[in-house]
């Protein structure tokens, strides 16, 4: 778009982008004056404006099928086609959630069936798909935690523990279902500082969140220590399941010790993230934890697929079964892979992120020089010596026409830069990647006013953060 | 056969495990635990993309879809008509195969059409800010309250028991997983002193629509916030939130051009008074401009957030629901000013036609005398599920059963979806019991 313009500029009385049915029956009276609303100040645009302008839009837009997308933490892989169709299937996208199950016992089927794929996946017992994201996830995983502690008259574990390299989400989640928070430092080599723990788990501890592999994109050799001491001392082990991907279809976090899983559908099991959202974030349980799930589970009784609610379950967490169009793909995914091709996809996300993590070590700090699993966490630490940021490298990469990696997390790392190619991409797409991030080594050297410049040829150029927060312009106005 | 998803060849893996120095990719999982490393999952054998299509299509057949059922049901999902446009729309993959938009450069397109979406929310609930988006009008409501505690410094949450149950039942969980506390009143009682919000929904649950001004006062007398939560196609024709004075409104989006999609994903639409701006959950975007001038988009606000505030953010949400605000953006953009209106008056009179005849019938009356928008209590002469099975076996979705809660009572909703002959249909079995 060379002019810029919102929906009000090409707005004009007397236009819509719609066509709808007269009324074919009598008129009623009308409520009440009081009742009524007298003016709606919304755009009129025709159809064919509508179309062109969000057009447009979506031309400003990176998505994963315009090029190479190694958000690290948030697997950004293919979305296959066919998933897509699938959900949109009037059979499945066409149901109400409040129908008679006897009519839709087909989605109930396959809600049954994702409860134990996903139950199998990762070695746990009972599943709840209600969860709709992976925040929600954890928050329903933590309020899990909470009722099994309550149940067995544990009321003093009031705290959480969680690493210091963990999401944001987790202490987020922690204080919204009523945790205090410990925090587990790291050890040199990126794996949880068991000393830290030994101090900290003690009879107030409810569990501790951990990300498997962590963050970092290293696997703890010693989880089954781990796991041992937080259920010696009577704790839980819970796992934010963002990076599930490097392990998928070969390890169960079942047998490493975990006692429930959240699992993010948008991520590992190729749902699209929808500019953000809609997601979904099953929890996984152990048998000692099915009872408190959220309402509903799909349960089955004499070849008739229903609802229920477990014996103590923790409640109601969303308006209905879930995000019920995003797990339809996401069966899909399972369907279409089966076991070996779920190890698959993730023996080629790890062989995939250990090759761009060699290929680009001589040219950027590598802060754990050992086998990552789907991703590699590097530091701009070399390049800010030369006063070139993380930030100037993300940037510079969008001139590349490659988004860039996840920039700044984890905290502990310096400049971090978190990348996770996913195996969807092949050798050749992670050359060129490798090859820019090359270019961009050597310019931090030798030319970084390219760089603090960057990106030079997208939509808009740097955006002024500060001036967006100090005068927030969050809404235009339209008056008659 | 290879699989369309994992491009590398064989060959490519070879020069790669060379390139990194190891002999096999098994040792590149060296740091697991042997005894855990060689798990066995029992899943079902891998189908192609033509299996895999004949197969869920099967089981969606299974479903009784409302393209082939007339559906008289609501309670919180609602089928109302798309157009095309939205589907075509926030089915282009620049859209929906993006990430948060992080990387703003690259983003406008998500951004751009975020401030669109906070814009037509403020102007369709007479609200002053909106969020980007939340899961649905449930948990949009729980987050609602919760803001509301941390505003008024009050751990105590008063909701009218006309509030949709299940909202009830997940703004209980929410709220008392903080350690506060929430009580149900009838809708004219006076509000507790100490309570930090009372919650009214309008048109409530039954569909009654009521004076909501006495509320409001009530409400803000004790010093407590407002939080109305409305159905956003009834805005195209009564009284918006902002404009009796809510000072939180929600709402759930999914009428505004999604699907039903068996209850999920929905939108919460999430919108308040400027001065709350600060506390409110969820993302924001704002506009401002790039290093030569120009106009452009960027998330904002963010120190409220996880990824920034982590223990300290309002919120725990990442998630906006943007494809659905997308949608929701389209659809309201598509029938504007005038459509959305006229999508109200459709439900309205519609709604209306089959009330008047069905309380005509022998055995039949409505519950409530107040008035309505889309959706009415009616008492049967049987059990509402014997009524169900009926309808069920005439191709109809009949209403939901809340006989647990009003006896023998069956709350129905209409909507420009319904022909009058539907509703003539749906009239003449009730008729016959």
């Amino acid at each position: 778009m060379n002019k810029h313009y919102l929906l009000p500029d090409i707005s004009q009385p007397g236009k819509i982008g719609c066509s709808l049915p007269a009324l074919d029956v009598p008129e009623s009276k009308l409520p009440p004056r009081g009742l009524l609303r007298q003016d709606l100040e919304l755009p009129e645009v025709s159809e064919v404006e509508l179309i062109r302008y969000f057009t447009a839009l979506s031309k400003l837009n990176y998505g994963v099928d315009t090029g190479f997308y190694p958000l690290g933490s948030c697997t950004m892989k293919y979305n296959p086609k066919c998933h897509e169709d699938i959900a949109r299937l009037a059979g499945f996208a066409a149901l109400h959630p409040l129908q008679p199950e006897e009519s839709v016992q087909g989605a109930l089927q396959l809600m049954f069936e994702l409860q134990q794929c996903l139950a199998e996946i990762t070695g746990m017992d009972a599943t709840s798909l209600v969860p709709v994201a992976g925040a929600h996830g954890e928050f329903t995983g933590l309020l899990l935690a909470k009722a099994y502690h309550q149940d067995r008259g544990a009321k003093a574990r009031k705290k959480i523990l969680l690493t210091d390299s963990a999401h944001g989400t987790n202490p987020a989640s922690a204080v919204m279902s009523g945790f205090e928070i410990g925090v587990v430092a790291s050890d040199s080599e990126g794996n949880v500082d068991l000393k830290s723990l030994d101090a900290m788990m003690n009879e107030e501890v409810a569990g501790l969140t951990l990300t498997m592999p962590t963050t970092l994109g290293l696997f703890d050799p010693r989880i089954l220590e781990i796991s041992q001491l937080v259920h010696d001392r009577g704790g839980l082990l819970g796992a934010d399941g963002a990076n599930l991907n490097a392990f998928l279809g070969q390890v169960k976090f079942g047998e490493l010790g975990y006692d429930y899983v959240q699992l993010n559908l948008h991520k590992t099991f190729s749902t699209p993230h929808g500019g953000g959202g809609p997601g979904s974030g099953p929890v996984c349980v152990r048998r000692s934890l099915a009872d408190f799930l959220p309402s509903p589970v799909v349960i089955r009784n004499n070849g008739m697929y229903k609802l229920a609610s477990p014996a103590k379950s923790i409640g109601k967490i969303a308006n209905f079964c879930g995000n019920f169009g995003v797990m339809c793909k996401a069966y899909a995914y399972i369907r279409s892979l089966g076991a070996a091709g779920m190890k698959e996809v993730s023996e080629h996300a790890v062989l995939n992120a250990n090759y761009l993590k060699e290929k680009l070590k001589p040219y950027y700090h590598l802060p754990y020089d050992r086998p990552c699993m789907h991703e590699v966490v590097f530091s701009g630490k070399r390049q800010k010596a030369r006063g070139v940021h993380t930030v100037d490298i993300a940037k510079r990469l969008l001139d590349y026409g490659l988004h860039p990696p996840t920039v700044y997390f984890p905290l502990i790392v310096e400049e971090a830069l978190m990348i996770e190619p996913t195996e969807t991409e092949s050798k050749q797409t992670i050359d060129v990647f490798i090859e820019a991030m090359k270019e961009i080594a050597r310019d931090a050297e030798n030319n970084p006013e390219v760089l603090h410049t960057a990106p030079h040829n997208t939509p808009v150029k740097r955006l002024d953060d500060a001036r967006a927060a100090r005068s927030p312009d969050l809404r235009w106005e339209m008056r008659t | 056969m290879a699989s369309p998803y994992l491009p590398n060849t064989d060959a490519d893996r070879r020069i790669m495990l060379q390139e990194i120095g190891v002999g096999s990719i098994d040792e590149l999982f060296q740091d697991i635990p042997e005894q855990a490393r060689h798990a066995q999952f029992q899943l079902p054998a891998p189908l192609s993309e033509l299996e895999l299509k004949k197969e869920l299509g099967q089981l969606a057949g299974r479903n009784a879809s409302l393209d082939r059922y007339a559906c008289f049901l609501g309670a919180g999902s609602y089928h109302h008509f798309i157009p095309s446009t939205v589907e075509h729309i926030i089915g282009r993959s620049e859209f929906y195969t993006a990430y948060t938009p992080y990387q703003a450069e690259v983003s406008q397109g998500t951004l751009q059409a975020v401030y669109e979406y906070q814009s037509l929310v403020c102007q369709l609930t007479g609200m002053e800010v909106s969020n980007a988006g939340m899961y649905d009008c449930s948990t949009a409501a729980a987050e609602a309250a919760l803001m509301a505690c941390t505003i008024k410094k009050r751990g105590k949450v008063v909701m009218s028991n006309t509030v949709n149950p299940t909202y009830r039942d997940v703004v209980r969980t929410y709220v008392e997983a903080r350690g506060f506390s929430v009580q149900t009143a009838e809708p004219n009682s006076p509000v507790i002193s100490d309570s930090s919000c009372l919650i009214i929904q309008q048109p409530d649950f039954f569909g009654c629509l009521e004076e909501i001004e006495t509320c409001v006062q009530k409400a803000h007398d004790v010093g407590a916030l407002l939080i109305a939560i409305v159905d956003p196609i009834s805005l195209g024709m009564f009284r918006a939130p902002g404009q009796y004075g809510a000072d939180i409104a929600v709402a759930d989006g999914q009428a505004l051009g999604n699907p039903t999609s068996f209850g999920g994903p929905g939108l919460g639409i999430f919108a308040c008074r400027r001065e709350y701006l600060r506390q409110m959950p969820g993302r924001i975007v704002g506009k401002t401009v790039d290093v030569d001038g120009r106009p452009g988009y960027v998330m904002t606000l963010v120190t409220r957030e996880q990824y920034i505030r982590r223990e300290r953010a309002t919120s725990n949400i990442c998630t906006s629901e943007a494809l659905m605000a997308l949608a929701a953006t389209v659809y309201l953009a598509a029938l504007g000013r005038r459509g959305v209106r006229h999508v109200a008056e459709l439900c309205y009179h519609k709604a209306h036609y089959a009330a008047e005849r069905i309380a005509k019938l022998k055995g039949y009356s409505l519950v409530f005398s107040k008035p309505f928008f889309k959706e009415f209590a009616v008492r049967c002469p049987v059990a509402p599920s014997r009524i169900n099975q009926a309808l069920l076996n005439e191709r109809i979705i009949g209403g939901l059963d809340i006989s647990h809660i009003i006896d023998k009572a069956m709350l129905l909703c209409v909507t420009e979806m319904n022909t009058k002959q539907e509703i003539d249909r749906l009239v003449e079995i009730l008729g016959g019991f």
